[in-house]
This record gives structure tokens, C-alpha cells and sequence, in this order.
């Protein structure tokens, strides 16, 4: 079990070199294979939380939640994702036509390049990069681009404070984003992701690092704009933020990559703090890659719990937060770390 | 105060007053300085309520007015002239006549001098005539 | 050459957080109001001017359509109104009833109040949870007149019907369960952090300022005036309850959300004391005063309030001695509230508009009459 997947990608590898396929062919046709299963496993998963979120949601509100669709209403978002396709994408006669279709069409582009070097076990990364850290930084804050570009070309007021809002907030949480993660990389002295989780053999990083745990958990959540930072949606000031204007599938996309880049941060929360496939408690008779989904589910469990509970903070607040509270804090916290490796390396351990 | 008292005592200043069952009949020409009195001296701090009534020959413009937190209130009618359908604003003895006055306007068409913000509220700015007025006569759409 | 300029924002009529069809139009400086303009009347449907066509029963179900939150307060104010200006005593069962039922109506204002309030500073469960309450409230409503919304319960010299008999179990287990239910709403919504950093200090109405521009209701005693028609003019058996009036201290926002909450305590205990006096009363007791067939009330007029649920809600019918009324006039207290709103939200971010708009707890088909 441990290795079903690794078995059937090195499987498949010599079924194709069998062949007699060019190994550079081999190898093309190997990774478009993981990058395919990959965006499958992103958009089922996106799916997935749509209703996740919904039945979550109806059971902290006292209701069913979608019960009708299929099976307990596991069909519901499938439906959904019909209806909208089926709608009339409406472009507004004042809007940046090219700009404006680009936009929900590139915004899934982020997420699913993170996922690329993201593993999903022992020896499941797609392509196991050594500055997979850095990779994933640099990819992650791209989608302020599109927001923005989303909140610019729809020529509609409320889109354009909701564009200028993302732009504002995701660059201000970038900062402790990276600085947060910083502490990690001291210790494990490697940007690779792979690395980093078999660093965490002795002791996660959650207990070595809980206050920068905390500090990427709320970038996080602010950098995928999620209540309680939801800001840029803001639906009781902004109407929708930057998708004001989209309709249909348009409307759809940006719906689905929300969930696609909470995903991303629960996969990175739990690959640097929660020990990514490492088993609790010995408990290696279940497979590395069944764990590691179900330390994703449990942060974005959390995700969701906190955006049903809190309400949304203010723009100036955000802000506030970002710079007073949350950099200097992450700079404390590296500056700790640092002191404390430093006592550590004097000592002899 | 007793209201009965504070409505005998303005009497006594202001000879065109009539005290009537449960008002104050003011003459239009007064009325700011019967106003200004009762706030300052009198403490009635609130105006509670405004409108005016067509009876179709005159206007009548009327006050609510009380004393908060005590909770007292007096009741004070001014008869204008329904050609003319002008009186002295009172926003600057109660500023929450403000809204009041401008709602009168709107259905009435009753026209208050020295008011800052003298337009319509709540039909739209091009309606021709004042539906509360007695002689208005709905033309169009259903009735 | 870099240049600032002013952006205007129409928020509204269709935008979620007005509340209704009420149009802001804001002039903003980046995200910081400069000015707001309020433009309403969207709802305007010339109520006055129906009532002068109508019998004075008749005009009893358009005073539901004023504020559709808390319609059971609009007949009273207006049957009680009519009642002064023909001299008519009503019977204290039907006063019991009826303030059981416009407590009640109060509740469910609240109830909504509060959660609208919660959903306007994006707290989605926060909305549920007082709406779970509201909707008991509407069942209760629909079992004594059949209606959810608009009640048309009251009637000149007494109510419409006697409360039903499955009525009573019911109001019996709500009462029962709804000081819990509100001490849910205290830690979900209440004690939450962001919540008191968006409503703290936002918006700070002084007492003069308030009673300058004749606010009332909570708006008016969150800015620490007491003064709540029910204690200080006591109408119907208002004067034969024990409760308090809740008072706020600093007239910001939080302060006009919390006298809300605070206040639903309070017509708990009303409702709680009346149920029990309305059971001590034989049943045989009539509901209703010996009223003339045709209603013709003499000459006169009268200027009558009463505290509704958003504020001093007051009625001024004029007759002529006919059967209809020569002249009915509403004093709105949502109308009247609102006034301020320019003032209000100057100086804060859009953000704030909305906490500001749902503070006020203004209802616009009482706003537009």
C-alpha cells in the first residue's frame, strides 16, 4: 500500500521504455502522466470541498446542508459546475475583453504549478526540486496578478477596490508568509520539500516552530482570502470584490481556485509544520500518502471552521495586523531560532 | 413643568397664541420665537414629529415636540396660507426637522424658508405636483 | 503629474448590506467616506395617501407594510391611536394579548436586527443563529393569525382572535429556552474579538447629537439617554411590568448593537409577566371592546406614540367625523434615524458604512412609508 503509486508510475515507466520508446520521450510522457493525475486529483478535490465546505458550514448553522443531488447531495457542486457552464458568460461593454476572459482562465494556473513540486508521499513530488520552497513562494503570490487583473479589467467600481484590496493585502502577508517559513529552513538547512518532511522524523515542526506555525496559518489563510480575511470579496461592502462582474464559468473558475489554493496552503502547512506523510505514533501500517490527506483535510477542516465562525476584519485592521503584529513577531521568531541553534551547536548537540 | 402650565405661560407672552383643547394654535409669524422659547426656556429639546395637513382652504403645519428623557409633550399647529404655502423653517432650532420638512415639501408642497437642502425625498426629483394635497389628481398607471 | 480624485460609489439601491432598497451614494478618498448621500423612495407607496381612502380598518393591514419586521408594533400604535381619538377603554385580556404579541413582534425585530448585523460584518453563522429564534417567533405568529409577516391582528378595541390553544405549550417552551439562546448570540457573536474591533468606538453618536436629531429607540439609548416610551409614558398596561431599559455608555456601534440584545432580555421578562397575568384572567373575559359597527370617530385628532421596535413610532390621525380618516400620519423612527447617516459614516471606510447602515437598523418600508 505504502507504495501503490510510486509501484504504478515505475510500472508504467517500464511498460512504456518496453516499447522501446527514446528515454527523453519516456520521460516527457511520464511527467504529462503525473501533471494529468495531478490536475485530476486538484479538480476532484476542488469539487470535493465545494460540498465539504457547504455540508460544514449546514452543520455549524443547524441545517442539512445539500442533501438532494445524488447521494446525501454528493452531486450538488457537479450540478452546480453544469449550471454555470451552461450560463452566458456576460462581458460588460466597458471591460478590458482580453484582460478580463484572461483572467478566469490563467487564475487556476498557480495553484496547480505549486502542486508540481507539492509530495503527496514518500517519493510522489511530480518533480522533486531542490529549491522546491522557493518555487513555491515565487509561484503562490502570482495570483495577486490575476486578482487584480480580474478587479482592473471588469470596469466596475466595486472591482476595483476589491482588486486593490487583494494587491494591498497579499503583498503585506506575503512578508510573514516568507519570513515565517524562514524559521523552517534554518533548521532543516534546505529549501527542498521532500527534505524538509524527512527532517521532521524526530519531532514535527509544529512543536519546534508553533509560533511560526501560527504566523504561516494566518498568511495562509489571508494569502488564499479566506474569512476572516476575505476582504477582497467582502460580500456585505464589495458585492463579490474583483468577480463582481463574471458570470458563469468565468464566475466558476474563480470559485474553484479559491478552494484549489486553500488547498495549497493546507498541503504546504501540512508538509512544513505537521510532518508531512511521517505516521504519529508509529502508526506506519497506514500508508505515508492516507496521512498525509488527512493532515491536509484536518487544516482545512480548521480553514473552514474559522471562516463559519468569524467575522471579517477591516481593511486598515488587516493591515494593522500584517505589519504591527505578524512581521515582527516572524522576525522574533527567526531571530529565536537562531539564538537558540546557535546555544544548541555551542552545547555539542 | 407640567405641559398645561409651560402652554398658559407662552400664552401670556405671545397674545396671538390660542390655546386650543390639546395645542397651541401659533400665528405663522411667531413661530420661531415660540419655538426658540420652548427649546431654551422650557427645555423641549425634541421635535418629535412634523407634517402639515391640507384642509383645503389653509394649511395646517404641525409640532410634536417633547422633552427628553423626561418625556413630556407638547403640540403646537400653525395655520398657513395655502396660496403662499410658505413658513420659517425650524431646522435650526431642531436639526431633525430637517428630513421632516423636506418630506412635507415633497408631498404636501409646502415650502420652508431658510431650510439648507430644500428638495424632494422620497418621489423623484421631475414629479409634477404634491400627491398629499387634496386636489391632486393621479393621472397614468393604475389608481 | 500625479493628481488625487475624489470616486463615487453608488451603494445601492441593490446591494446587499442597505437593508433594502436604500441608495448611498458614496464619495470615497481611496476607501475613506468623504461624504455619503443618501438617496431613498424606492419604496415609496404613498401609504398616507391610501389611508385617506380607506375605512379605519382598513388602513390597519398597510401599517404592517411599514416596517415588516415588527408589524404586530404598527397596529398597535394605530389601533391605539384610534382607540384615544374615540374614547374606547379596551378589555385587559385583550391588553395582555396584545402585549404578548408586540413583545414578541419586538423580539423577532430584534432577532433579525442582530443577525443582519452579524452577516453585515461577514459572520455568515452569526446570522443563522438569531434567524433559528426569529423563525419560532414567525411559527408562534402564524398559529395565532395565520400570518407570518404581516399580521393584521389588532383590531380597533381589541385583537382579532383569541390566542389558540397550541399557542400556549409553544410560547411556553420558547420562553423556556431563549435566555440560552441568547447568551449564544453573547459568545458568537458579542465577545468576538474582531467583532468588537469592527463596532468599538466606530461611529460614536454623542448624546446631544442624538437628541438633536430626534433619535430614538436604542440608537438614541446607546448614546446613554434613558428614555424608552414604555417607563416614561407608560400606554396599554405597559406601567404593570418589571423590566429595565437597557442603556449604553458611548454611542458607538457596538453600544447600539448591544442595547439590542440587551433589550430582547427585557421582552422576555415582559412577555414572561404577561403570559402569567393573562392566564389569571377567567377565560370569558371579552377580547374586544363594544365597538360601533361603523366606525365613525368625532372630529379631532390625535398624536400618539408608542415604542416600537426601531424607535419612537407615533401616529397622527386627523378625522373629519366620515368613516374614513381625513389624514393619517406616520412618524417613522427608521426614517428619522437615518438622518444623521451622512454625518455617521464621514471619515469611515466603506467597510464601516455597512456596520454604520446596520447599527441604525433602519427597515426601508418604514424608511419610504
Amino acid at each position: 500500500m505504502e507504495n501503490l503509486f510510486t509501484n504504478l508510475a515505475g510500472s508504467l515507466r517500464a511498460a512504456l521504455e518496453s516499447t522501446g520508446l527514446p528515454a527523453i520521450l519516456t520521460d516527457t510522457s511520464m511527467t504529462m502522466v503525473k501533471l494529468t493525475a495531478i490536475l485530476v486529483f486538484i479538480l476532484l478535490n476542488a469539487l470535493w470541498l465545494v460540498y465539504m465546505e457547504r455540508k460544514v458550514a449546514g452543520y455549524i448553522q443547524f441545517r442539512p446542508g445539500p442533501n438532494r443531488v445524488g447521494p446525501k447531495g454528493l452531486l450538488q457542486t457537479t450540478a452546480d459546475i453544469g449550471k454555470l457552464m451552461s450560463k452566458e458568460v456576460v462581458i460588460p461593454k466597458q471591460a478590458d475583453k482580453v484582460l478580463f476572459l484572461l483572467a478566469p482562465a490563467l487564475v487556476f494556473a498557480p495553484p496547480l504549478m505549486v502542486f508540481a513540486v507539492v509530495p503527496f508521499g514518500e517519493n510522489m513530488a511530480a518533480i522533486d526540486m531542490n529549491i522546491g520552497l522557493f518555487y513555491f513562494l515565487a509561484v503562490a503570490s502570482l495570483s495577486t496578478v490575476i486578482f487584480w487583473m480580474a478587479g482592473w479589467s471588469s470596469n466596475n467600481k466595486y472591482s476595483l477596490l476589491g482588486g486593490m484590496r487583494v494587491v494591498a493585502q497579499m503583498v503585506s502577508y506575503e512578508l510573514p508568509l516568507v519570513l515565517s517559513i524562514l524559521g523552517v529552513v534554518m533548521i532543516t538547512g534546505t529549501l527542498n520539500i521532500s527534505e524538509i518532511v524527512r527532517s521532521q522524523q524526530g519531532i514535527w515542526f509544529i512543536f519546534a516552530q508553533p509560533l511560526a506555525f501560527l504566523i504561516f496559518f494566518i498568511a495562509g489563510v489571508a494569502e488564499c482570502n479566506r474569512a476572516p480575511f476575505d476582504l477582497a470579496e467582502g460580500e456585505s461592502e464589495l458585492v463579490a470584490g474583483p468577480f463582481t462582474e463574471y458570470s458563469g464559468m468565468g464566475f466558476a473558475m474563480f470559485f474553484l481556485a479559491e478552494y484549489a489554493s486553500a488547498l495549497v496552503i493546507s498541503f504546504m502547512c501540512a508538509i512544513l509544520f505537521l510532518g508531512g506523510w511521517l505516521a504519529p505514533f508509529g502508526m506506519t501500517f497506514i500508508p505515508g500518502w492516507i496521512w498525509m490527506f488527512l493532515k491536509v483535510y484536518l487544516v482545512m477542516f480548521l480553514i473552514m471552521w474559522i471562516r463559519w465562525t468569524y467575522p471579517r476584519i477591516r481593511v486598515d485592521q488587516l493591515m494593522g495586523f500584517g505589519w504591527k503584529v505578524l512581521v515582527p513577531l516572524s522576525l522574533a521568531n527567526i531571530f529565536v531560532t537562531g539564538l537558540v541553534m546557535k546555544i544548541f551547536k555551542m552545547l555539542g548537540w | 413643568m407640567e405641559s398645561n402650565q409651560v402652554m398658559k405661560q407662552i400664552k401670556e407672552k405671545y397674545q396671538q397664541v390660542e390655546i386650543l383643547d390639546n395645542h397651541l394654535l401659533v400665528p405663522e409669524t411667531d413661530i420661531k420665537a415660540v419655538m426658540k422659547e420652548l427649546r431654551d426656556a422650557y427645555g423641549y429639546n425634541v421635535l418629535s414629529n412634523e407634517t402639515a395637513v391640507d384642509y383645503q382652504e389653509y394649511f395646517e403645519v404641525i409640532y410634536n415636540i417633547c422633552r427628553v428623557p423626561e418625556g413630556d409633550m407638547i403640540n403646537i399647529k400653525v395655520k398657513i396660507d395655502r396660496e403662499k404655502a410658505e413658513i420659517p423653517s425650524v431646522v435650526d432650532i431642531w436639526p431633525s426637522a430637517g428630513w421632516q420638512e423636506r418630506e412635507i415639501f415633497d408631498l404636501l408642497g409646502i415650502r420652508f424658508t431658510d431650510h439648507p437642502d430644500m428638495r424632494r425625498i422620497l418621489l423623484e426629483d421631475d414629479f409634477e405636483g404634491h400627491p398629499l394635497r387634496r386636489d391632486f389628481k393621479w393621472v397614468g398607471g393604475r389608481d | 503629474m500625479l493628481k488625487t480624485q475624489e470616486f463615487t460609489l453608488n451603494m445601492g439601491p441593490q446591494h446587499p448590506a442597505t437593508h433594502g432598497v436604500f441608495r448611498l451614494l458614496l464619495h470615497l478618498d481611496g476607501e475613506t467616506v468623504v461624504k455619503a448621500e443618501p438617496i431613498m423612495g424606492y419604496l415609496h407607496r404613498g401609504i398616507e395617501k391610501l389611508a385617506e381612502s380607506r375605512t379605519y380598518t382598513q388602513v390597519i393591514p398597510y401599517t404592517d407594510r411599514l416596517d415588516y419586521l415588527a408589524a404586530m408594533l404598527n397596529n398597535l400604535g394605530y389601533v391605539q391611536t384610534v382607540e384615544k381619538l374615540m374614547g374606547i377603554e379596551v378589555p385587559e385580556r385583550a391588553e395582555y394579548v396584545r402585549v404578548i404579541v408586540s413583545e414578541m413582534s419586538r423580539l423577532a425585530s430584534h432577532c433579525l436586527a442582530t443577525g443582519a448585523y452579524a452577516l453585515d460584518l461577514g459572520a455568515f453563522t452569526g446570522f443563522m443563529f438569531p434567524f433559528r429564534e426569529r423563525e419560532k417567533l414567525m411559527d408562534m405568529f402564524e398559529m395565532i393569525c395565520g400570518s407570518r409577516m404581516t399580521f393584521n391582528y389588532m383590531r380597533i378595541g381589541g385583537v382579532a382572535d383569541d390566542l389558540p390553544e397550541e399557542f400556549y405549550p409553544a410560547i411556553k417552551k420558547f420562553l423556556k429556552e431563549f435566555p440560552a439562546c441568547v447568551d449564544e448570540y453573547d459568545g458568537l457573536i458579542t465577545g468576538n474579538e474582531i467583532f468588537q474591533a469592527r463596532t468599538k468606538g466606530v461611529s460614536v453618536l454623542s448624546s446631544k447629537k442624538a437628541i438633536q436629531y430626534g433619535m430614538s429607540g436604542p440608537v438614541l439609548r446607546a448614546s446613554g439617554i434613558n428614555y424608552d416610551l414604555r417607563k416614561k409614558r407608560p400606554y396599554g398596561v405597559y406601567d404593570k411590568f418589571d423590566f429595565e431599559v437597557p442603556v449604553g455608555e458611548n454611542g458607538d456601534c457596538f453600544d447600539r448593537y448591544n442595547c439590542r440584545v440587551l433589550e430582547m432580555r427585557q421582552s422576555h421578562r415582559i412577555i414572561e409577566q404577561a403570559l402569567e397575568r393573562l392566564q389569571e384572567l377567567p377565560e370569558e373575559e371579552p377580547l374586544n371592546a363594544k365597538v360601533p359597527k361603523v366606525i365613525k370617530p368625532p372630529k379631532g385628532e390625535v398624536y400618539h406614540e408608542i415604542e416600537g421596535a426601531k424607535g419612537v413610532l407615533g401616529y397622527n390621525v386627523i378625522s373629519d367625523g366620515t368613516v374614513n380618516p381625513y389624514r393619517v400620519h406616520v412618524r417613522r423612527p427608521s426614517f428619522i434615524n437615518l438622518s444623521l447617516i451622512d454625518e455617521m459614516c464621514r471619515g469611515w471606510k466603506v467597510a464601516d458604512v455597512v456596520a454604520i447602515i446596520g447599527s441604525l437598523d433602519i427597515v426601508l418600508g418604514e424608511v419610504d412609508c
